[in-house]
């Protein structure tokens, strides 16, 4: 097993589906901090069979995760400071997201509309559904 | 202040209340010739759609104010690449209210956001056309009485008609309406809207001929089917008489059935029914007026204190 070392501050973002850290990584464009970062892929997982982490050491403060659970829902985050876990995050689904997710509905006036704001609304929390709060399609990935 | 972008935005006792000051405009339209003395109206159509611009237009022409706007998308500012935003940013200078139809679907979500004036949805693409369900539910509230208890037959293409999804969803809120939708089996009504039918434990059945269910409805809204919509021609022969209105099919209608259309007609209804007493649909495109009449004034405050909640 691959061991990476502890950090002091920052954050653990565990139960990743595997092969989804890189998407995670550009999400919450980690490329452009600069701080350590680690991605561990297909680490062995009692729960899932495998599984990604990402391990960020940064200032908690800078760097919000609230896009997480959209992108995955299983997400775990560990809060660490003072290489101490002082918070466990399972993040809910949040009920507006902003310039994150683009609306793939060529006919949805956000295809078009320059200096729009990408609004999705959470339409339906049990099927972990959002909508283009402009044409209302649904989200999807592909 | 308050846009109009979806059908379903105004309440049921929102609507109740519209419809009644619709009637009471229908009744006394001296009454209501000089209250927008002033005000003007912007009729911001991207894609043409002339009866639905000249029926806004007609509606604030009666109540004494004034219209500005254009006609199609190619002669105003968006073809030289405006945004929307932009475009509704210096029309709340010019205008008090404002009527957008846009061909790409969210377009007047858009304006209504960076609006001072309120913004009306006049159809956005496939999305919405609020508007013509209002018309559709003051039509029958008109001619029938009631909004309620009734069984609703609605023929066509029901797959990709917005105005049929948008007429079920707004007639869905009411008691005792039962719907039977008659279309072919590739243009039937999408699941999501019989699911929220099921849902609310709300009767509908589904046909696929016309005959089979006309002596059952009290209302009959007809909508066109295109050929273009078959996967083969061969379907499109077979079926496309089905969903003809003719003075024939009409025999076993009930005497008090109303027939509605959108409009503009093709061929789907036979021009031998237009002297039918129960052809309703051009009697719509009136009701259409007196409703965005009173959607006008609602939206501008101006609504007589009779008629305010």
């Amino acid at each position: 097993m691959l061991n990476v070392g502890k950090i002091e501050e920052g954050f653990v973002i565990d139960h990743i589906e595997a092969g989804k850290a890189m998407q995670i990584y550009d999400h919450l464009e980690l490329g452009k901090l600069d701080c350590s970062v680690a991605i561990i892929k297909n680490a062995r997982s009692n729960k899932m069979g495998k599984k990604d982490i990402i391990k960020v050491e940064c200032p908690i403060d800078t760097l919000s995760l609230d896009v997480l659970p959209i992108l995955d829902h299983n997400i775990n985050i560990n809060v660490i400071k003072d290489g101490e876990i002082v918070e466990k995050r399972h993040l809910a689904l949040p009920k507006e997201i902003r310039n994150v997710l683009r609306c793939r509905n060529p006919r949805c006036i956000s295809s078009i509309e320059q200096g729009l704001t990408h609004v999705f609304y959470l339409a339906d929390e049990e099927n972990e559904i959002y909508r283009c709060r402009y044409c209302e399609e649904k989200y999807s990935e592909t | 202040m308050k846009h109009l972008m979806n059908p379903l935005d105004l309440s049921v006792e929102e609507m109740d209340r519209m419809f009644d000051l619709a009637g009471d405009i229908e009744r006394n339209p001296e009454k209501y010739s000089h209250i927008c003395d002033g005000k003007r109206i912007a009729t911001l159509f991207y894609e043409p759609s002339t009866r639905t611009r000249l029926s806004f237009e007609s509606a604030m022409l009666n109540l004494g104010g004034q219209v500005i706007g254009f006609p199609d998308g190619g002669v105003s500012s968006a073809a030289k690449g405006e945004s929307v935003a932009d475009t509704i940013r210096v029309v709340s200078c010019f205008a008090d209210i404002c009527a957008m139809r846009h061909p790409k679907e969210g377009a007047p979500y858009v304006a209504a956001e960076f609006s001072k004036i309120p913004v009306i949805n006049a159809g956005d693409g496939g999305h919405q056309h609020p508007t013509q369900t209002l018309t559709d539910l003051l039509t029958i509230r008109s001619l029938q009485g009631r909004l309620d208890n009734f069984t609703v037959g609605i023929c066509g293409d029901l797959k990709f008609g917005r105005t049929t999804h948008s007429l079920v969803n707004a007639l869905a809120r009411y008691k005792g309406i039962r719907f039977i939708f008659i279309s072919p089996p590739e243009l039937r009504i999408p699941d999501y809207i019989t699911e929220m039918l099921s849902s609310k434990d709300i009767e509908f059945s589904e046909v696929i001929k016309l005959e089979d269910s006309i002596a059952d409805l009290d209302v009959l809204y007809m909508t066109r089917v295109q050929r273009e919509r078959f996967f083969n021609e061969d379907d499109y022969v077979r079926l496309k008489d089905f969903y003809v209105l003719t003075q024939e099919k009409l025999r076993n209608a009930k005497e008090s059935m109303l027939i509605l259309h959108p409009l503009p007609r093709v061929n789907e209804i036979s021009v031998d029914v237009d002297s039918d007493p129960r052809a309703a649909y051009f009697k719509q495109v009136q009701y259409g007026v007196y409703v965005r009449m009173a959607l006008i004034l609602t939206l501008l405050g101006l609504v007589p204190e009779e008629y305010n909640a």
